[in-house]
């Protein structure tokens, strides 16, 4: 009774989602299978981007991360917050303590007057987290065309091959390519966007940030954009993932451990079943 | 469990026989996974992901306690202190990749499980029970994992929320009021993480109790092997103490070896970026997907895109993403062949090998590919598959083959004939 049910509920399922396939199918034949759009045709994955904390064995370039912090400084912040990374984080770039708390006051984050009890705008302190530049969405909203620039703490986590593809955004601005052109003569930029061809429907609300060779002054040179996006984008790693260079750094005593452990059972099992030897044979 | 020649416990110290008289525990750990449980000596390595798996259920106890003491489940916050976690914890960043990975790795050892088990055809009579509920707690995890993949509260968490609790929507008449009463709203919010929160620490305490049901259901007939012959005698079988608690240390190692290399090295290969992106109910990711240990049933949800008469396509997919899990409660007794074991079962084994196992390897891929064409397609002949596999060609093939010829024992299959001393004299059991 039961394989009689079973064999009528089967074919139920089985006619069923094949009436969908035949119906599909017939679909595709007739309409094909969607027309190629600019977005697909153009959107190119991230350029390959090599950092110090890459690999197994990565670990922090601090004096790249400083330079990283020096861009997100000067020119990425003037629109994005690190909500997640506190002033008193920038210790693991080897700032001193001064140096932090010089920096965090270079920043206004919400406060109370402690005379008046009314808000205001303090000077920020080590504890402080990196502020959004913006008292609220709204206010982002309203100062970027109705794009809200993202918090960037978990920016390279949030995005596939997230180091590179912030790399890649930042030295990818262009003009609309003639070939996109004569392939996809409805494809525009509209104004306020900017033609992108990392950026997944190639229109990105940011104008290009880094514009010029030496826009943020290094100690002893000027650096090229593609300098200050590497290095940006090696600080934005590290933002979204502080604790990685220590993981890494932990993991391999681990798995030597674990290997060891593994061989010394493996060892302990062939004593233990060389008693009753032949153990299997089919 | 109880063959006449399974060794028996003699408390020896005086504390152990103390508690023999009382709370006789040492006892039934003895019987249970010590010396006193004869166990098939063919066992392969498929056999060790019973104990990986009961491992995995403690690693994820372990690790969600820890984490449960910094989290709160509030959709204001839960985002942040995921992240809290992660950064200032210390050790946090260790306790959450060990639980998210250990998640995953939960799953494959679950599906290595339950496909040894119908390789093998383990859910056959006397194990039908263990079975069943293995079924039930396969089914108590998908739950657990759901809920718990809400609680960071990132964009795949919401969406993916959405997008499963919005299939209670597909229900005839109920449906909606339904949806609202199980979530606490329109959508998913507070209310319906606190109560994820609650449950997805409650339920991991329900799967240890099925659990403990599974293993004594199991320990009534024992365990089966890989010729699926019953034990004849005592020489088919050694003790569970020292064989097989060796061999499931050495699988333990592997499988740690396996889950640090990702918990150190590759934590979010398999979690998705926009799970990085706190929870906006205004922006709809491009593509939705679950975790990767859905997506064969994803695959089976989606597959169905047309209408049948009166049943809408979205309702088909709910019950077929539904009944193919449930088939198995009812494999039992589709499959009458009286052989167990896909080695003695040449047509089985073929469907096995050639119609099955690829199936589920095309679900798994359309299930996390984005729903357009042709993985669409391919999926719609998986899921046509899938259930003609089970509920058709097994019952069929079952009455139809002809099963090559078995070995009259385990003795025969491990050393070519039977009745030959096995333990003998300069082989004792170590104990
Ligand atoms: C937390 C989850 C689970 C735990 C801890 C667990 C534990 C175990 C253990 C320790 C064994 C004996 C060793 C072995 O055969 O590997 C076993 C056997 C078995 N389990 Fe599970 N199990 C779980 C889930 C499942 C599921 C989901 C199924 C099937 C849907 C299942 C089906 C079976 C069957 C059929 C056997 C008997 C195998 C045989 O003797 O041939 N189990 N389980």
């Amino acid at each position: 009774m039961i394989r009689i049910i079973g064999i009528l509920a089967g074919l139920f399922f089985a006619l069923g989602v094949l009436w969908s396939f035949v119906t599909g199918a017939f679909t595709a034949a007739t309409e094909g299978f969607g027309e190629e759009t600019a977005e697909h045709a153009f959107h190119e994955h991230p350029l390959d981007l090599e950092l110090s904390s890459d690999g197994p064995l990565g670990t922090w370039d601090v004096p790249q991360l400083q330079r990283g912090f020096k861009v997100y400084q000067e020119v990425c912040s003037a629109c994005h917050g690190l909500q997640y990374v506190a002033f008193r984080d920038l210790a693991d770039l080897e700032y001193t303590e001064a140096e932090i708390k010089a920096i965090a006051a270079q920043f206004q984050v919400p406060g109370i007057d402690p005379d008046t009890g009314e808000s205001v705008l303090r000077a920020a302190t080590p504890t402080d987290y990196i502020p959004s530049p913006y008292p609220n969405a709204v206010a982002a909203a309203a100062a970027n065309n109705n794009a809200i620039p993202p918090d960037l703490s978990l920016i390279t986590k949030a995005r596939h091959d997230g180091s590179a593809y912030v790399y890649s955004l930042l030295v990818g601005y262009s003009a609309i390519p003639e070939e996109l052109k004569a392939e996809f003569p409805d494809f525009s930029t509209p104004p306020g966007l900017y033609y992108n061809r990392y950026f997944p429907n190639l229109n990105l609300a940011m104008a290009p940030p880094l514009t010029s060779d030496g826009q943020v002054t290094y100690e002893g040179g000027s650096p090229t954009i593609a300098q200050m996006s590497e290095d940006v984008a090696a600080f934005l790693t590290w933002t979204a993932e502080p604790t990685m260079a220590e993981r890494k750094a932990v993991g391999w005593p681990v798995l030597g451990f674990l290997l060891f452990a593994t061989i010394l059972a493996w060892l302990a099992k062939k004593q233990i079943w060389s008693s009753i030897k032949p153990s299997r044979k089919d | 469990m109880s063959f006449p020649w399974a060794q028996a416990y003699e408390p020896k110290t005086g504390l152990t026989k103390f508690l023999d008289e009382r709370l006789p525990l040492p006892r039934f750990v003895y019987n249970a996974v010590g010396a006193g449980y004869p166990v098939p000596r063919n066992l392969n390595y498929m056999w060790n992901f019973g104990v990986l798996a009961g491992f995995a259920l403690m690693l994820q106890i372990v690790t969600g306690i820890v984490l449960a003491m910094h989290y709160a489940p509030n959709a204001l916050v839960a985002f942040a202190t995921t992240e809290h976690i992660m950064r200032d914890v210390n050790w946090g960043w260790m306790m959450r990749y060990a639980h998210a990975n250990g998640a995953s790795f939960f799953f494959v050892v679950i599906y290595l499980h339950i496909f040894r088990g119908l390789f093998y055809s383990s859910y056959k009579a006397p194990r039908e029970m263990i079975w069943l509920l293995g079924v039930v707690i396969f089914l108590l995890m998908m739950a657990t994992a759901f809920m718990g993949y809400v609680l960071p509260w990132g964009q795949m968490s919401f969406w993916g929320a959405k997008v499963i609790t919005g299939l209670f929507g597909a229900i005839p008449l109920v449906g909606e009021p339904l949806q609202i009463w199980l979530l606490g709203g329109f959508a998913p919010d507070n209310a319906a993480l606190n109560r994820f929160f609650s449950l997805h620490f409650l339920m991991p305490f329900v799967i240890a109790g099925v659990v403990i049901l599974h293993i004594w259901a199991l320990h009534i007939p024992g365990s089966s092997n890989p010729t699926g012959v019953e034990i004849k005698g005592e020489s088919d079988t050694v003790p569970f103490h020292p064989y097989y608690t060796a061999k499931d240390g050495f699988g333990l190692g592997i499988f740690l070896l396996v889950l640090m290399t990702f918990v150190f090295f590759l934590p979010n290969f398999l979690g998705h970026p926009d799970n990085y992106i706190e929870a906006n109910p205004l922006s709809t990711p491009a593509h939705i997907v679950p975790e990767w240990y859905f997506w064969p049933f994803y695959a089976i949800l989606r597959a169905f895109t047309q209408d049948i008469f009166f049943i809408p396509a979205k309702l088909l997919g709910v019950l077929a993403m539904f009944a193919s899990i449930l088939v198995w409660f009812f494999l039992p007794w589709l499959d009458k062949s009286p052989v167990r074991s896909g080695h003695y079962r040449p047509l089985f084994r073929k469907f096995f090998w050639f119609g099955l196992i690829p199936t589920m390897l095309v679900l798994f891929y359309c299930g996390g590919a984005p729903a357009e064409e042709p993985f669409v397609m391919l999926s719609q002949i998986a899921t046509a598959y899938y259930f003609l596999h089970f509920l058709v060609i097994l019952p069929i093939i079952s009455s139809i083959e002809k099963p090559q010829p078995l070995p009259y024992s385990i003795t025969e299959a491990v050393l070519g004939s039977d009745k030959k001393p096995v333990l003998g004299e300069n082989a004792s059991p170590a104990v």
